[in-house]
């Protein structure tokens, strides 16, 4: 073996792998009310609980969630976090703050961002409705819903959100 | 050694593209397990085989988890092979002491992906993997030999993947059924030189279940249990060229460990996705023509990745279940060419 020859460091081996992914059936049902500007959630019939977006399961008690709930567009933030660095996939101007709002009428938190309202102003609690596109513009995409923004009610205290931090 | 039995078993109908995602499939499957077991949760342990390859999505058999039912926590794991390996660990786990009872589940949908292209990416990463020979080349590379070998021809092929076809008319949750002829079959363009796309699996999206209990909680809750009486696997060299692709003597060592030549085997439930590889297991596993092989229809007929395996397993014992047969041999496979293969030994009381 000759001591002169260079290790072999690294080698390119380029992989990409394409894939159709399906929802499934109750994340379709989901999005589908989406292109019709509800948000369709799905309530376990053993612990009640109201999931959005639902997936057909409960997780705690492991059976499937066939009764469909209308949730509603309005809901309170239950964490918030203020972003500073740019996302390839949310295209919102910097700096923005995101957010997990459980909507009136589900129990689990849903993921979105806040907009028409100053960043120092968002808070666990605060009260806030979803801003659609315009109706001719709904399609079976989350894009649907722009952002939340804040309305003019009162705060939601802290002890009534703590099973959903 | 524990005395480990199968319960009950239950299985998706494996269609080639199902609207639903993987707990939507699995869940369903896993209920129909659990009830027909008798055996109330949470079970001693729980595992599963899948892998995110054919989903394109990290962490997926955590998801999965919404079938199993994992709250209050449970004692779970995961392998990323076909179910048939969740089976071995469970065992494992009974014959330990820390289990009495174990749940195990398999799934996988390769519709949303290029299966064969998907498969390549178990291939070693340096050498082989950069050149993205997919899962049917290198199954016809596999076939080429083996004819060359035996002196055996393509019609002999054919019949396998006609007879595997024939019996799935009785398999409700078959992808694929029905009566072929065998001349129609041999006019059509090869897929992969010696291949045609009869000697080929189906692409299924599919789920499968199984449930163990040891010994006196079998006999509780079940009144015909099949009994596990030998398990084994083993696994060949990873390159490809270390190998004889002809002949399986990893199948062969591991049906040695597992007993299949200690009694008469009256069927074979044998995980063949290539019909070549049928006449190949047989020969390691030493199953002559009195043996019924794969009257489920075999994978030929139904090749849910990651389930295929476990649902031999479940054919087979469903059969000693139902009276029709006394002793039973189930064989899974994983990776390229018959890389890895695990055989077990099934009886009834």
């Amino acid at each position: 073996m000759s001591e002169a020859a260079p290790p072999v460091k690294t080698i390119k081996t380029p992989m990409r792998l394409e894939f159709q992914y399906t929802a499934g059936v109750a994340t379709s049902r989901f999005l589908r009310g989406i292109a019709q500007g509800k948000i369709l959630g799905q309530r376990c019939p053993s612990c009640g609980k109201v999931y959005v977006p639902p997936r057909g399961s409960c997780p705690r008690c492991a059976v499937a969630t066939e009764q469909e709930v209308e949730c509603s567009d309005k809901g309170t933030v239950v964490t918030f976090a203020i972003v500073r660095v740019p996302s390839e996939s949310l295209d919102v101007p910097l700096p923005f703050a995101c957010v997990h709002v459980l909507l009136d009428g589900a129990d689990v938190p849903f993921f979105s961002v806040v907009q028409e309202c100053p960043l120092e102003q968002v808070r666990i609690g605060m009260r806030v409705q979803a801003v659609w596109v315009p109706k001719e513009e709904l399609a079976p995409t989350l894009q649907s819903i722009k952002w939340f923004r804040p309305i003019d009610e009162p705060d939601v205290p802290f002890e009534k959100l703590q099973e959903h931090l | 050694m524990r005395e480990v039995a199968i319960v009950s078993f239950a299985q998706s109908v494996h269609a080639r593209r199902d609207p639903r995602n993987e707990v939507e499939i699995l869940m369903p499957v896993v209920h129909e397990a659990v009830a027909r077991s008798g055996i109330e949760r949470p079970f001693d342990f729980t595992c599963s085989g899948s892998t995110d390859f054919l989903q394109g999505q990290p962490f997926a058999f955590v998801l999965a988890l919404d079938a199993a039912g994992a709250w209050p926590p449970i004692a779970e794991s995961h392998v990323e092979m076909d179910a048939a390996w969740a089976l071995y660990e469970a065992w494992v786990k009974i014959q330990t002491g820390e289990a009495d009872t174990a749940l195990v589940y398999g799934f996988g949908k390769s519709s949303p992906g290029d299966l064969p292209e998907v498969l390549s990416r178990q291939l070693d990463p340096y050498v082989l993997g950069p050149l993205w020979p997919d899962a049917v080349s290198l199954a016809a590379l596999q076939a080429r030999v083996w004819l060359e070998r035996t002196g055996r021809s393509e019609r002999d092929l054919a019949e396998v993947a006609v007879r595997s076809r024939r019996d799935a008319r009785d398999n409700p949750c078959a992808t694929l059924a029905g009566e072929f002829e065998i001349d129609k079959l041999l006019a059509d363009p090869y897929l992969a030189s010696p291949l045609r796309r009869h000697d080929c699996a189906p692409i299924s999206d599919g789920a499968a279940a199984i449930v163990l209990a040891a010994g006196e909680r079998a006999r509780q809750v079940c009144e015909r249990p099949v009994w596990i009486r030998g398990i084994d696997h083993r696994i060949e060299p990873h390159a490809l060229g270390a190998r004889d692709l002809a002949s399986s003597p990893s199948t062969r060592l591991a049906g040695e460990k597992a007993g299949v030549g200690r009694g008469p085997v009256d069927v074979a439930e044998l995980h063949a996705p290539f019909t070549h590889q049928e006449w190949i297991l047989r020969e390691a596993l030493g199953l002559g023509d009195e043996v019924v092989i794969n009257p489920s229809g075999g994978a030929l007929a139904a090749n849910p990745m990651m389930a295929a395996g476990l649902v031999r397993i479940g054919e087979a014992a469903r059969r000693i279940a139902e009276g029709k047969a006394r002793r039973a041999v189930a064989h899974a496979t994983s990776g390229p060419c018959l890389q890895q293969n695990l055989v077990c030994v099934l009886e009834g009381e």
